[in-house]
């Protein structure tokens, strides 16, 4: 698996993990995680996978991503 | 320090609260109900002689050696079986006393050898002792009449021997096997003059025994009939230092027995608070690595890893790895570089290494070799609790009445509270065992599970929410702490979810395999069968669900009232020695020392204005992610402290391909680990032996580690940590690491109490230790939550993605064995390796059959990672379609096989399942052989011109 790969696989286990919340509260949830977890660089490259329309991130992670790039990201690295 | 044995108060210490007061030789003194004449006698430092008794086993009586007078008794009663009473008036000393005591030496001393003076153990012989004491000068018997003088010693125990013509009879050694250890290996045989002890098998030999060699009996014994075979060849000690041991952790403290310089033996602290006196055969015995020929005691570097080592000084290494930093840093950028700290390191050598990275690389890229095992448990129960610790100490154990053992070895991995685990099972507590492995715990002597459930690896999070839909359902929630103490809304969803039957045992049994009767049993008994404790291990965090089950164990702790109070409670058996400090003092990419997330700019500023940096607010990457960062091209360098990952860390292949594409490595270790076949840079580390410093055990207790002698390679590894950092500009002068545990301190609020001074006034400290606590903290969450209420979290079982088909149709998990440990840098370089001299495959008779394979057979152990060869095990311990293997040595490789899956949150790697295929095999994997080849070309060292 290569890392964009792998990036998408972690983003969709997590999801998968809060699968038992509504959508909007999964969505945030995961990208919570992620931003408290993942170093800035996996997170440019999560964000781009969405922009590149992905087809492999899961409906619930592609809102996660969202969120993520709507309110969370720095201008980071 | 002059040398002298720790004080022997020759039966137990009793705890009862209730004070009796006696006379001694006319002497008042105060002392529990229920303590042995004897004991109170020895707490005045009145000696009375004494043979069959010692304080760590209870009295037995059948010596005859310490009998006393008591006014208005009748007779000479044994002190040792005597209790107190109030108002009794001891004697002690009396002709009459003495006159039997004499007799009674002279007959043990015609049946023993009088060979004193060339004994081993003279002076260190409590027969010449007690002989002495009762004043024997003579014996009137003669030494002609029949004795056992001409038996043979026993010398198959690679660390001690028993001389059997030295033997009393005392049965020191069979009790404490029995009553400390818990494994029943040894027997008097025959009676009278004729008893003896017996390891009970055919040849009747330790080695062919169930022993294993923990050296109870040794210390137990009072005579040189089972001696360290260390004493034999150095001699007697003249000083001994109290440090802990650095393997496993549990935590045991030690006497390290020096003769000068030399090492003679490490006798259990009997006032360590984990051990109490007690150890297993790594800590005891196996310390002989710290002067193995392979350890590497020069620094060294080479410009590519094709090339072979070349030593170089201190100086030159420090200035080549510090330039070589700098330089990737500006090539690639200042999240290029990055570092690991290790569980074997002090605290304060962990501290110093992601402070190194945090301040000096100015990143956060700094994990530990904890995500490879408890990142989990820090996640699990942070959330629920508030903070990622055990809640108990070990001595909670005594006081519950159900033990509820998931995914942990303790008698393999944790030996020495497995003991004390047994002692309590033997007094009648229940226990619960959840594993897919039948472990020693379920059935050995005078132990019996009382419900095994042998799940299907990679289920736990369904058996444990079927556990709690039990509970949920059938009424046996706590109802009142939970309104109390934790988040009733969030409770309620819980307990909503719990309850569908989609979560019922009957409905999950398919996916997890286990009868759902047996299950409900289990969870009744589990809530209902008063304080029940949960004890867990790797079992529990190396899946893909490894957070999820950390929180469901915390749910039934919860839903149960089975928190805050000694007896209950939720235990991670953390790995090795110094995990929960490693996790403590910051080492997580996320965050800094005590938890604290580094995007929190107020701890943050507690940092940098300590500091003096600017440090980054952003998560840094952890080891799986540098290692993928590295083959994209996007991380270029790495200290790597204590560690081995490629041994140890999964998917060895990847690994590899990591560490093969960055440009500089450097390697902090004792020996050319496997890691540093792919370094640049070697930098020699030293053992827990020659240095000072703290580790962090799994009850969260700060023990002082002593320096017993000068580190082999010139510097202690906190030393090694300074020079560079100092090569790379930071101002830093330390004098002593505790300099650093003060800084520790000073930034940490759990810590705020702990200094190396109060650690040495109170032996050891449970943080939090702050002005609330300042004596530590022995059970958690006692009034209220650390993070306020108690959080329910609902815990969907979503199974792994790695799953068995028709290629790959066995599940393999791993584990431990007692006499190794981890990847077995250390053990292997001891005589341990006697009992594992090669990691075994075990498979379940049906699976073996299938394939024709049988006992001692060398197999193929293929997965889609990897594969790799092993030799075989047929036994029922193992379910059918689950293979189990153990990773301590590199010749196998087992994690050639292991895959990148890992828990959602954390990352850390899922160990415990793999499908994989298992075919005959008639020798090693090509991997094995090229990996050989590789190896060797890579240990290559120069010899310098000089040396030629
Ligand atoms: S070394 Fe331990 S296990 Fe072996 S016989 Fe002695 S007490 Fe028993
Ligand atoms: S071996 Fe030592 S402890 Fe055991 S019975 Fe003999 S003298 Fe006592
Ligand atoms: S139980 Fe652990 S800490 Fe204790 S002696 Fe054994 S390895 Fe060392
Ligand atoms: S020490 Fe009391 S009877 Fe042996």
């Amino acid at each position: 698996m290569n890392s964009r790969d792998n990036l998408i696989y972690m983003a969709n286990q997590i999801a998968r993990n809060f699968a038992t919340l509504d959508d909007a509260a999964a969505a945030n949830a995961i990208a919570a995680h992620i931003v408290k977890y993942w170093d800035p660089r996996m997170r440019v490259k999560i964000i781009d996978s969405l922009e590149q329309n992905e087809s492999k991130l899961l409906p619930v992670s592609r809102n996660a991503v969202a969120v993520l790039r709507d309110t969370h990201q720095s201008d980071a690295p | 320090m002059g040398y002298e044995p720790q004080k022997d108060f020759g039966t137990p210490a009793s705890r009862s609260e209730k004070t009796i007061t006696l006379t001694i030789d006319g002497e008042k003194i105060n002392v529990p109900e229920g303590t042995s004449v004897m004991r109170a006698a020895a707490e005045m430092d009145t000696h009375i002689p004494k043979l069959c008794a010692t304080d760590n086993i209870k009295s037995f009586g059948s010596c005859r050696l310490c009998l006393v007078e008591i006014d208005d008794v009748r007779g000479t009663p044994a002190s040792c079986t005597t209790p107190v009473a109030n108002g009794m008036a001891v004697h002690t000393q009396t002709p009459k006393l003495q006159k039997l005591r004499k007799g009674v030496m002279e007959l043990y001393i015609s049946d023993h050898p009088l060979d004193c003076l060339t004994c081993s153990a003279n002076n260190d012989c409590e027969l010449q002792d007690e002989a002495a004491a009762v004043g024997l000068r003579d014996v009137r018997y003669g030494y002609e009449g029949e004795n056992h003088l001409g038996l043979e010693t026993d010398s198959s125990n690679p660390y001690f021997d028993f001389d059997p013509s030295k033997c009393i009879a005392c049965s020191r050694c069979v009790r404490a096997c029995d009553e400390v250890q818990g494994t029943y290996a040894l027997t008097i045989e025959g009676r009278g003059f004729g008893s003896m002890v017996s390891a009970g098998t055919p040849i009747d030999d330790f080695m062919s025994s169930e022993c294993v060699s923990c050296g109870a009996c040794v210390q137990a014994c009072p005579t040189a009939t089972l001696q360290e075979k260390s004493v034999k060849e150095i001699g007697l000690p003249d000083k001994s230092v109290i440090t802990t041991c650095a393997y496993c952790g549990v935590g045991c403290t030690f006497r390290a027995e020096m003769r000068g310089e030399q090492l003679v033996r490490m006798v259990p602290w009997k006032d360590g608070k984990a051990n109490r006196g007690h150890s297993c055969v790594k800590g005891r015995f196996a310390w002989g690595y710290a002067n193995h020929k392979e350890r590497i005691l020069n620094p060294m570097i080479r410009e590519s890893i094709d090339q072979p080592w070349r030593e170089v000084s201190w100086e030159e290494a420090f200035s080549h790895a510090a330039s070589e930093i700098q330089r990737i840093q500006e090539k690639y950028g200042t999240r290029s570089v990055g570092g690991i700290t290790s569980s074997r390191c002090t605290n304060e050598e962990t501290f110093l290494v992601q402070k190194l990275i945090r301040a000096g690389f100015h990143n956060n890229n700094v994990d530990t070799c904890a995500r490879v095992c408890h990142s989990p448990t820090g996640y699990g129960l942070k959330t629920t609790f508030g903070t990622s610790a055990g809640t108990q100490d070990f001595d909670s154990v005594e006081q519950s009445d159900v033990m509820l053992v998931i995914g942990a070895n303790p008698t393999d991995a944790h030996p020495v509270f497995a003991s004390r685990m047994k002692k309590r099972l033997r007094e009648g507590a229940k226990l619960i065992v959840i594993d897919p492995r039948r472990i020693d715990l379920v059935r050995m002597p005078h132990v019996e599970a009382a419900h095994h459930l042998p799940l299907q690896p990679g289920t736990n999070v369904a058996v444990l929410t079927s556990l709690a839909h039990v509970i949920v359902t059938e009424g046996l929630v706590d109802e009142a702490f939970i309104r109390e103490r934790c988040d009733w809304d969030e409770y309620q969803d819980w307990a909503r979810f719990v309850s569908d039957e989609s979560h019922s045992p009957e409905h999950l049994e398919a996916i997890t395999k286990v009868p759902a009767e047996e299950l409900r049993r289990a969870a009744r008994l589990y809530a209902t069968g008063g304080k029940s404790a949960i004890y867990y291990g790797l079992g529990v965090t190396e899946h893909s669900q490894g957070s999820s089950t950390v929180m469901a164990i915390a749910n039934l702790a919860m839903a149960t009232g089975n928190i805050g109070r000694p007896g209950v409670g939720v235990n991670p058996l953390r790995g090795q020695n110094n995990v929960q400090g490693a996790c403590d003092m910051g080492s997580f990419p996320h965050e800094l020392s005590g938890y604290r997330h580094v995007s929190d700019r107020a701890t943050r500023k507690l940092f940098e204005d300590d500091w003096g940096v600017t440090l980054d607010p952003e998560p840094g990457l952890r080891i799986p992610n540098m290692l993928d960062a590295a083959v994209d091209g996007e991380f270029k360098a790495l200290y790597v402290q204590g560690e081995d990952i490629l041994q140890s860390d999964p998917n060895t292949k990847h690994v590899a391909a990591g560490l093969e594409a960055m440009e500089c490595v450097i390697v902090h270790d004792l020996f050319l680990n496997e890691t540093a076949n792919y370094a640049h840079i070697f930098l020699p580390g030293s053992t827990f032996l020659e240095k000072d410093g703290t580790f962090t055990n799994a009850e969260r207790r700060i023990q002082l580690v002593r320096k017993v002698m000068e580190p082999m390679n010139g510097l202690q590894d906190w030393e090694v940590t300074q020079e560079l950092a100092r090569a790379m500009g930071l101002d830093w002068n330390y004098a002593h690491p505790s300099q650093i545990m003060d800084e520790v301190a000073r930034l940490t609020p759990t810590f705020a109490g702990v200094s190396f001074d109060r650690l040495g006034e109170l032996g050891s400290i449970q943080w939090p230790a702050n002005d609330a606590t300042p004596d530590g903290t022995p059970v958690m969450h006692e009034t209220g939550f650390v993070r306020g209420k108690g959080k329910f979290v609902v815990t969907d079982y979503v199974p792994t993605d790695e799953k068995t088909g028709p290629r790959f149709p066995l599940l393999l998990t791993t584990g431990r064995i007692l006499s190794q440990y981890n990847v077995g840098a250390q053990t292997r370089r001891t005589e341990n390796s006697r009992w594992h001299e090669e990691d075994i495959l075990e498979m379940h008779p049906s699976d073996a059959e299938n394939r024709g394979l049988k006992t001692g057979d060398w197999t193929n152990l293929a997965s889609r990672s990897g594969e790799t060869t092993l030799r075989l095990l047929v036994t029922d311990r193992v379910a059918p379609g689950v293979v189990y293997t153990t990773f301590h040595h590199p010749a196998t490789q087992a994690n050639v096989v292991t895959t990148e899956f890992s828990d959602w949150a954390t990352n850390c790697p899922e160990y415990k399942v793999t499908a994989v295929q298992i075919s005959p095999s008639n020798g090693p994997s090509d991997w094995q052989e090229d990996y050989e080849a590789h190896s060797e070309r890579a240990r290559r060292i120069e010899i310098p011109e000089s040396a030629e």
